[in-house]
């Protein structure tokens, strides 16, 4: 990943706006996410750096999927795209 | 030699509590103490060395009188006996004041030996702190880290594509990891290095007194108070033949490679310590290894989403890591201390900078709710049983608190 993200930033249906809260908190906010609706492509927006190594390692950990990571648009942070684990219909 | 036995001996007979009933666990073992990695308790033995040289051992052991000589003497037995645990000659052992001082030392003096040759400072991006921040802060130097595998080992293809590229003063590696136990490939790196013509400084201070040690570099670095010596004593060792210059000036003692007065009676606890620590090491080792195994498979039996860390089988026989999903790892670490136990962990909220630890970035593993294990020598095996019982408990009320359950 590198730091603007190699390609645009793909669509998404749910944002999280967890800059300014620290681990584990934007971890949790993503989970709570997922648990409310599954299908959902999720935009995390976080400043913790443990984020950078934490959003991945949940991906792994609950079978999704990072699509995207890279800057955030506004330039404050970091934004990751976490999609559900299958490709969608 | 006579002299420094005498003392030592007397040190160890009159030590409490060095007698292992057959459990091996120590009577003075401090009860729930499992931070070993950060620093051991004082051993026994050490500290009734050092009661008799600083009687013995004050004086300046460069003088030409009698009770220099009692000091040099007491400083040279000390010397043989740490080279002889490190495989080394005793002139290419050398006492700085810490292990910070000893890598700071032996990373400027490889780089000052290879000015011809380039100043680019090679380490895996696993490497202690010390070794990192003596790699970037040192003037003119240029430090490149080399990537790790999920285990923390060092990737040896990166290594020899670095290794190979022209202007590297010195490869670093540590024998094995502080925060996560993986052993590092120090015996493949070194014949790498050296086809290369790159000397390599080891950084051993997590395997001294716990392990076999490598036998294969250019400089070693160590810390007395990590294998149950006092603190104020690193170890640099410096092979025969190899190009280090020294970056302090002129008039250094210690074999003119440590700068200021030299701490003989410390020197000497810190000898007697591992003198120690290697006749129990074979059996203390096996046992210790063994309750890590007992944690490494219990712990996430007990405890759901908990991420082991490091390599399970090639590993320090005395360390596991573990990272708890959804935990914060001050509250854990707070919990844990209020039950007894003291632990550490590599979770930013812990460190002062709030950045998680580079050694976790580096493996790219779960970073929140980390927890390290380090058991000193004597650890009790009830203190192991009780911390199994404690923690899913501990871990389930953090979680709880942030409500995070059953995500």
């Amino acid at each position: 990943m590198t730091a603007s993200g190699p390609a645009a930033m793909p669509a998404y249906d749910v944002v999280l706006d967890e800059r300014g809260r620290l681990c584990p908190l934007p971890v949790i906010a993503l989970a709570r996410a997922a648990a409310a609706d599954p299908a959902a492509r999720v935009l995390l927006l976080a400043d913790d750096p443990a984020a950078e190594t934490d959003v991945p390692a949940w991906c792994a950990l609950r079978q999704r999927t990072l699509a995207w990571a890279g800057d955030a648009p506004d330039g404050r942070g970091r934004a990751y795209v976490v999609s559900p684990p299958l490709p969608e219909p | 030699m006579g002299h420094y036995r005498r003392v030592v001996a007397h040190a160890q007979s009159t030590a409490p509590g060095t007698p292992d009933d057959a459990s091996g666990a120590r009577p003075d073992a401090p009860a729930g103490y499992l931070d070993a990695a950060s620093t051991a308790p004082l051993h026994p033995a050490a500290r009734a060395a050092l009661l008799a040289a600083l009687d013995q051992g004050w004086a300046d052991p460069s003088r030409r009188y009698h009770q220099a000589r009692r000091a040099r003497l007491l400083l040279d037995a000390a010397r043989e006996t740490v080279a002889g645990v490190l495989g080394a000659r005793p002139d290419e052992v050398s006492f700085p004041t810490s292990g910070t001082q000893a890598v700071q030392l032996g990373l400027a003096g490889l780089v000052r030996g290879r000015e011809r040759v380039g100043r680019r400072v090679l380490a895996s991006a696993v490497e202690h702190s010390s070794v990192l921040h003596a790699a970037t802060a040192l003037v003119g130097a240029e430090a490149r880290t080399l990537r790790v595998d999920g285990l923390g080992r060092l990737d040896l293809a990166a290594a020899g594509a670095e290794l190979g590229e022209p202007g590297v003063a010195l490869l670093a590696l540590q024998s094995a990891n502080h925060e996560v136990g993986t052993r590092q490939p120090v015996d493949d790196a070194a014949a790498l290095a050296r086809a290369h013509g790159v000397p390599l400084l080891v950084d051993a201070a997590q395997s001294v007194g716990r392990e076999p040690l490598p036998r294969d570099w250019s400089v070693l670095a160590a810390s007395a108070h990590k294998w149950g010596g006092p603190a104020g004593v690193g170890v640099l060792a410096v092979r025969t033949g190899v190009r280090w210059r020294s970056p302090s000036p002129e008039g250094a003692a210690e074999l003119g490679r440590v700068p200021g007065f030299v701490d003989v009676p410390m020197i000497v606890a810190a000898a007697a310590a591992l003198e120690a620590a290697e006749a129990e090491r074979v059996a203390e080792s096996a046992r210790l290894s063994a309750l890590v195994d007992r944690l490494r498979s219990r712990v996430p039996a007990l405890v759901p989403d908990t991420v082991v860390l490091g390599d399970p089988v090639d590993r320090l026989p005395h360390l596991v890591t573990f990272s708890f999903l959804y935990v914060d790892g001050e509250a854990l670490l707070g919990d844990l201390d209020r039950a007894g136990f003291a632990v550490s962990s590599g979770s930013s909220c812990v460190a002062d900078s709030l950045q998680p630890s580079h050694v976790l970035a580096a493996m790219g593993a779960l970073t929140q709710g980390n927890l390290r294990v380090s058991l000193p020598v004597g650890a009790a095996a009830a203190d192991v049983d009780r911390f199994l019982e404690v923690l899913p408990g501990v871990v389930a009320r953090v979680r709880a608190e942030l409500g995070a359950d059953g995500l």
